[in-house]
């Protein structure tokens, strides 16, 4: 180490970096778009949206060139891919943006009461009435059912993973769960169809497949199940064992301590999961078309006859050739929205208060 | 290669909280300073604002001013990058990079820096494994992981690594509280070793160690939880450990402080 | 009780397949065309699973650069409150139904993506991407852009979980050895995450793979394998289900349950090829601790 220090090869900085002066980086900018809109106006090579992206580039490249000059190679590597980051934020913002603001200036415009109060039995295409009240039962039925179906199961099967699994099997379950929540929806929904439309339903129904309510419900159980099994068992998991060794020492049986102490510590983080998971089915639509049929008109009963719902009412309308539809889609999805929103905000709420953290 | 080190002043921040108040402190070149103290006390805060460290913390800030060979590095045009580069900073637990084999840990530092060429990597990793003891025990496996290492030796890679770009000043953050007995001492050695070329600060929890290894020692405290570090008192290691000026500090050292 | 589930979905799916496979006249394979109903039927599943894979890719090659750079800037450049609430913006954007995105998607993004093709064909035309004479906007392009837009959320919010898990001490470390804030990201971050944003991005492939409404609401539905991504037309295999089911007979029902099997075998390998990574990495990252 006698020999001399040599802090960077080529160059010692010291500590005192010199800065570049706004003034060029300003300067760079004004001559990047310059150029840019020069290029587009005057070949008539494209609009002012390309003038801003190809402004962009120019400038990106060009304040490279500045700071490297300035600062060091270094610097200049460091601020152009903290800018690049920076414009990929706000890149992915504006197609966000328009999603919601179309909702809310579309979805606004059928937003009256008759919309809540009918349904489109009797509307034809020259109607500008007609309403979703049909499909909003549909959803808020089929939602019920998958839900009283799953929770108990998912809970049972998540409880039995933390509580009683062990070994390779359990590894393979949980791996299996976490594999099944990636199943496409439309996948879950061809699974009812076969199974229980097309097999199981012909038995009672005069040799004829039956659509319903309740098969949309059995294919968003297929969807659900494996995210509130996987969610309750994270919580489980974080119930910290003493607590349970607390009631075992009291001579409290397992399966008390599980149902008396361990799922109510974790309760608010299980209904977190659940309502996170009813939120994603409510949204779903594939899997109610190909098994629910669709309706025009209000079904209360779940377990004959086609059903809509929600989502499958926005995917009809936009496909439907009426002038009146498409107002019609967009306040269904804005109704959609709202209710998927307001379920996830709440369940996100709710685990914000969960004392229980990782 | 050493450089003095002057602190006027520092007060350090976490957001609305004081976290040392006002340390003056001078750090002469190619000297070991010890700084101790209870927990909380704003040692390892203190030693984070000498890199400039303590500031990537959301909400933290520094004042004062803290010059090495009179550069006060808190000036505005300074470069952080290069105040970092001047003074290297080993930590609590050994932090190689988990995806990088040893060679690589050693000349990452060299790599940001821009030398590329192979030859002169291998001689600066030979050379900065050799100055931190390690070379004889990791010479025929370079190419493995670092993490796979045992914990006394990581941290030795560590401190190879951090002296591998050749920094002026070395900061260590209680380097040896997460080690066994045996790994300490290794590390010990080196530190007597490493103060010819450069100077060390190293915080410790172990009074011993501080007995042991340093020239000088610093002795922070606090009056209460919530209330901001200060610096008691410092002086030649002999001095503090054997007469004290101060009641707190004799309080400390004797053991008679919670 | 998984396991069943999975082999009983498996199971029922081919019972009913088999039966239109066996009345098909083409190769199932290889044939683009999709005519079930007709006598003999003919379809195959190549032009539909030419699409799924071509729209799940303009989807990846947007969304993974986007999605990764707002993942950087959320979990090391933003200050903490914004941080903290677009990071729920994400969250949110998340479950928001993919019909909702359909519907923007041909109603309101095909405008800009029409004007965007007439552009691209006139400038860059030569080149067999971008080809055609037209008409353009329900194209392949506009249905991977749509889920490009989709899957964002997700691979955002699994890889900025990923970059924030980087342990403090290592960013650190890669300060204290002077490195600039990107130089840190590129020896501290990126390495570490690697294994957790492959499968973040895998998994985003599997949604994208899977996407049916949103599809089926923006391609054109021209069953052929072309490499033109700005003329109308493409078709995907969900989407081809949620569009034919309405119309098919027993034999088409079954051409469609076969088509949906071969999906589902595809996002099932997807699916554990990501989760294998995410295990795998949880061992190592266990085990380093």
């Amino acid at each position: 180490m006698t020999a001399p220090a040599q802090t960077a090869p080529g160059r010692d900085p010291g500590l005192r970096g010199r800065r570049t002066p706004l003034l060029v980086l300003v300067g760079v900018a004004v001559v990047a778009f310059g150029v840019s809109a020069a290029i587009c106006y005057g070949t008539g090579f494209g609009n002012w949206v390309l003038v801003l992206v190809m402004g962009l580039i120019l400038y990106l490249v060009g304040s490279f060139f500045a700071i490297n000059r300035y600062e060091g190679r270094r610097a200049a590597r460091d601020r152009t891919w903290g800018a690049l980051i920076h414009s990929a934020f706000v890149l992915a913002l504006l197609p966000l943006v328009s999603v919601v603001w179309t909702l809310i200036s579309k979805g606004t415009e059928r937003l009256d009461l008759n919309f809540f109060s009918t349904s489109m039995n009797n509307i034809g295409a020259r109607d500008p009435d007609g309403g979703a009240v049909h499909a909003i039962i549909g959803t808020l039925e089929q939602v019920a059912i998958a839900a009283a179906i799953t929770v108990p199961l998912g809970v049972l099967a998540a409880v039995y993973i933390v509580e009683y699994g062990r070994g390779r099997f359990t590894l393979a379950i949980r791996f299996f769960v976490d594999v099944m929540t990636g199943i496409p929806s439309i996948v879950a929904g061809l699974f009812v169809l076969a199974f229980w439309v097309l097999i199981v339903t012909p038995w009672f129904n005069n040799g004829q497949p039956a659509f319903s309510g309740f098969a949309a419900a059995l294919a968003l159980s297929v969807l659900m199940l494996p995210t509130i099994v996987r969610s309750t068992e994270e919580m489980l998991r974080l119930v910290p064992a003493p607590l349970r060794e607390g009631a075992y020492a009291l001579g409290v049986p397992k399966w008390k301590t599980i149902v008396r102490v361990v799922i109510p510590t974790a309760l608010p983080g299980i209904i977190t999961g659940i309502m996170l998971s009813i939120a994603r089915a409510a949204g779903e639509t594939a899997p109610v078309l190909l098994v629910a049929g669709g309706s025009d008109a209000v079904n209360i009963n779940p377990f004959e006859n086609n059903q809509t719902s929600l989502s499958l009412f926005v995917f009809q309308q936009a496909g439907d050739a009426s002038r009146f539809a498409p107002a019609r889609a967009w306040t269904a999805a804005l109704t959609l929205v709202a209710l998927v929103l307001i379920l996830t905000i709440a369940a996100k709420l709710l685990a914000g208060r969960n004392r229980l953290r990782r | 290669m050493a450089k003095r080190v002057e602190a006027t002043g520092v007060t350090a921040y976490y957001g609305s909280f004081k976290a040392i108040d006002s340390i003056n402190l001078r750090v002469e070149p190619k000297t070991v300073t010890a700084l101790i103290g209870p927990s909380g006390c704003g040692k390892s805060t203190f030693l984070r604002a000498v890199n400039r460290l303590h500031e990537v913390l959301p909400g933290a800030r520094v004042e004062g001013s803290l010059t090495v060979d009179d550069e006060n590095i808190y000036d505005k045009d300074v470069d952080v990058t290069a105040v970092r580069r001047m003074i290297g900073m080993v930590f609590q637990r050994p932090n190689p990079f988990p995806t990088m084999s040893i060679f690589d840990n050693v000349v990452a530092g060299l790599k940001l820096n821009g030398v590329r060429r192979k030859s002169v990597l291998q001689d600066a990793a030979e050379k900065a494994l050799r100055s931190a003891n390690l070379w004889d025990e990791v010479k025929d496996r370079l190419g493995k992981p670092g993490a796979g290492l045992s914990g006394g030796q990581q941290q030795r890679l560590c401190i190879a690594r951090t002296i591998a770009v050749e920094p002026q000043v070395v900061l260590m953050d209680e380097p040896c509280s997460a080690l066994d007995p045996i790994s300490t001492l290794a590390i010990e050695e080196l530190m007597f070793q490493l103060k010819d070329l450069y100077t060390i600060i190293i915080v410790t929890h172990n009074m011993q160690q501080a007995a042991r290894v340093s020239d000088r020692t610093a002795f922070f405290s606090i009056e209460k939880t919530g209330d901001p570090g200060r610096l008691i008192e410092y002086d030649n290691t002999q001095k503090i450990f054997n007469n004290p000026s101060e009641q707190k500090t004799e309080d400390y050292i004797t053991g008679r402080f919670g | 009780m998984v396991l069943v589930i999975i082999v009983a979905i498996t199971a029922f799916l081919v019972a009913e397949a088999v039966p239109a496979l066996q009345a098909d006249d083409a190769n199932f394979l290889t044939e683009t065309e999709w005519f079930p109903n007709q006598t003999p039927p003919e379809f195959g599943i190549a032009a539909l699973a030419w699409g799924t894979l071509v729209t799940s890719v303009i989807a990846l090659v947007v969304a993974v650069p986007v999605a990764l750079g707002i993942a950087l800037y959320l979990s090391h450049y933003a200050p903490r409150r914004i941080a903290t609430t677009f990071g729920f913006v994400i969250d949110l954007l998340a479950a928001v139904p993919s019909v909702v995105f359909g519907l923007w998607g041909f109603t309101v993004f095909i405008e800009p993506v029409r004007s965007f093709s007439v552009w691209l064909n006139k400038y860059f035309g030569w080149i067999p991407l971008f080809g055609g004479d037209g008409p353009f906007g329900r194209s392949f392009m506009l249905g991977g852009l749509v889920l490009a837009i989709m899957v964002l959320p997700i691979i955002t919010a699994l890889s900025r979980e990923v970059f924030r898990q980087t342990p403090t001490a290592n960013e650190e470390a890669a300060l204290s050895l002077g490195a600039t804030r990107w130089e840190m990201i590129r020896t501290a971050v990126l390495p570490y995450g690697r294994p957790g944003v492959i499968a973040s991005v895998m998994l985003g492939l599997g949604r994208a793979l899977g996407e049916t409404i949103a599809l089926a609401l923006t391609l054109g539905f021209i069953n052929e394998i072309t490499v033109n991504i700005i003329q109308n037309g493409g078709n995907s295999i969900a989407a081809n289900i949620a569009n034919g089911f309405g119309e098919a007979g027993e034999i088409g029902r079954g051409a469609l349950i076969a088509s949906g099997l071969v999906l589902f075998a595809i996002t099932l390998v997807v699916n554990m090829a990501a989760r294998a990574i995410i295990y795998r990495r949880r061992e190592f990252t266990e085990s380093a601790a």
